[in-house]
């Protein structure tokens, strides 16, 4: 399945891309791609065992994916998935 | 849940119309533009006079909330605050001045609000938002607004939100993004359902180290007031189960569903009953007894002079951004930015001292820790960066 990642401004400027095209079944296999493609994205989307992190929230078009089985819920073409890391900036 | 509407009706005990204050004639024509709005009416601004409001964090965030609220008519602005006034804040936090660098943040909030409309009430709490405080000071408003600048208050906000039953209005900025919720209302979601738990310390740059957009703020912070306003009026749709997301640089907005987490220990399980130590629990400080590493050591600026000028054999790494070395650097330092201390550490040497330096000191840590991993011993980190050094050493290296 091809699936769009959208980054916040923070972690576009890594890739120097605001969104990233990606293929796989599962939110974690979408960002197991993007993890092998983009090194240094990696380590600010998951835990290097793969396991998502309690302080990067993504979304699955509007849901957030722990309410649709977390990494292993299921993408279909043409979904959008959104990276959303805790910020405390005030 | 998105179109959940809450007043703070659901919140507390909100007088009759006729328990309300009276505008005075004063008030009657400063307010004419609300008054002849039927959603606000007299009724509503009388609502806006008796309500209590109370602001975390005088700075960014709570500079355009204060002022507007202010302007609005909000009865009583409570503001928490420690900080002074300092010449790196002006660039965003529009309730200080030039003249008021150097002052206590709240004595500048107070004269600005006052000027805006001496019809408001303010309340200062000179001190640090602290668990031993919290639920103290918090229990005395209506509701809450999240405008602080680090994940432990932010956390302790949210629980002390949760355990008394206040809507806290979150808002949160970094460089470009930002973020704005109505939080920790009875039937929605709060702060620990969006993130169960902060990001280790050094992970997340702190917007002094990072940056920040200086009119963001200005974006969030209006967002923030105007969902209190609704809230103290019980109209409209607010942000109640609805996370909205900011982003400065592609100017879009995005609103995503947030749904209350049925296993959240504030607001789902209530596993979480009383306030914690939050510093520890943000990775801050090491819990006692605990058999954590910590085996960096500190080294302070006139140390560090003291070593140049001996002509000690170390090594300097700055570990800024190249466009944070274009405004300043220390001589004899070599720039590697903490992104790429991985790529770089075969350029270094495990046998030699290795002193490591960024803005504040938040960073080089952050390095001296993956430094540490990769088998790195002789490794100090400099308290207070590169500011402290041109505080304390040489006034010729700008301050940024």
């Amino acid at each position: 399945m091809a699936v769009t990642l959208y980054l916040p401004a923070v972690l576009a400027k890594i890739v120097d891309a605001r969104s990233l095209d990606a293929s796989g079944g599962t939110v974690g296999e979408i960002v197991a791609d993007i993890a092998q493609r983009y090194p240094a994205l990696a380590p600010r989307l998951r835990e290097a065992s793969g396991e998502p992190y309690p302080f990067v929230t993504f979304y699955l078009n509007d849901e957030d994916i722990r309410f649709r089985g977390g990494f292993d819920a299921a993408v279909r073409d043409g979904d959008e998935l959104t990276v959303v890391p805790a910020i405390a900036g005030g | 849940m998105c179109e959940t509407t809450v007043s703070l009706e659901a919140a507390r005990d909100t007088p009759v119309t006729s328990e309300l204050p009276e505008l005075s004639e004063e008030e009657i024509l400063r307010y004419s533009r609300h008054l002849i709005l039927p959603e606000v009416a007299m009724a509503g601004q009388r609502r806006l006079k008796a309500a209590r409001v109370l602001l975390v964090g005088a700075g960014g965030l709570g500079s355009p909330v204060a002022l507007y609220l202010a302007a609005a008519g909000v009865g009583t602005l409570g503001l928490v605050d420690f900080d002074l006034v300092d010449r790196t804040n002006l660039q965003r936090q529009v309730l200080h001045g030039t003249s008021d660098v150097g002052r206590p943040k709240l004595d500048s909030a107070r004269d600005r609000i006052q000027d805006v409309n001496p019809n408001v009430a303010v309340e200062c709490f000179e001190t640090r938002l602290t668990s031993g405080n919290a639920l103290e000071i918090l229990r005395e408003f209506d509701l809450v607004i999240d405008g602080t600048d680090n994940f432990p208050t932010r956390y302790l906000t949210n629980d002390a939100c949760v355990l008394l039953g206040k809507p806290n209005v979150y808002g949160s900025i970094f460089r470009f993004d930002g973020q704005a919720s109505v939080l920790a209302v009875p039937e929605g979601p709060c702060y620990r359902c969006l993130f169960r738990e902060p990001p280790p310390p050094g992970l997340v740059p702190s917007c002094a180290e990072g940056g920040v957009l200086g009119v963001l703020p200005g974006l969030i912070g209006t967002i923030q007031a105007t969902e209190a306003i609704k809230l103290i009026l019980g109209i409209g749709e607010t942000l109640v189960g609805r996370l909205l997301l900011v982003d400065a640089l592609a100017l879009r907005f995005r609103t995503l569903r947030l749904r209350k987490d049925p296993e959240c220990p504030a607001c789902g399980t209530r596993s979480i009953r009383e306030l914690m130590d939050y510093e520890q629990f943000c990775g801050l400080k090491t819990a006692e007894g605990s058999d954590a590493e910590v085996s960096l050591r500190e080294l302070g600026p006139l140390e560090l002079a003291a070593w140049i000028q001996r002509g000690d054999d170390f090594d300097l790494i700055d570990v800024r951004e190249p466009h944070e070395w274009e405004i300043a650097r220390i001589p004899g330092a070599r720039l590697i930015p903490l992104g790429e201390i991985a790529e770089q550490v075969n350029t270094l040497s495990r046998e030699r001292t290795i002193v490591l330096h960024c803005k504040g000191g938040t960073r080089s840590a952050k390095a001296a820790s993956l430094l540490q991993a990769a088998g790195f011993q002789q490794l100090w980190n400099l308290t207070g960066g590169i500011s402290r050094w041109s505080d304390e050493v040489d006034p010729t290296v700008p301050r940024y």
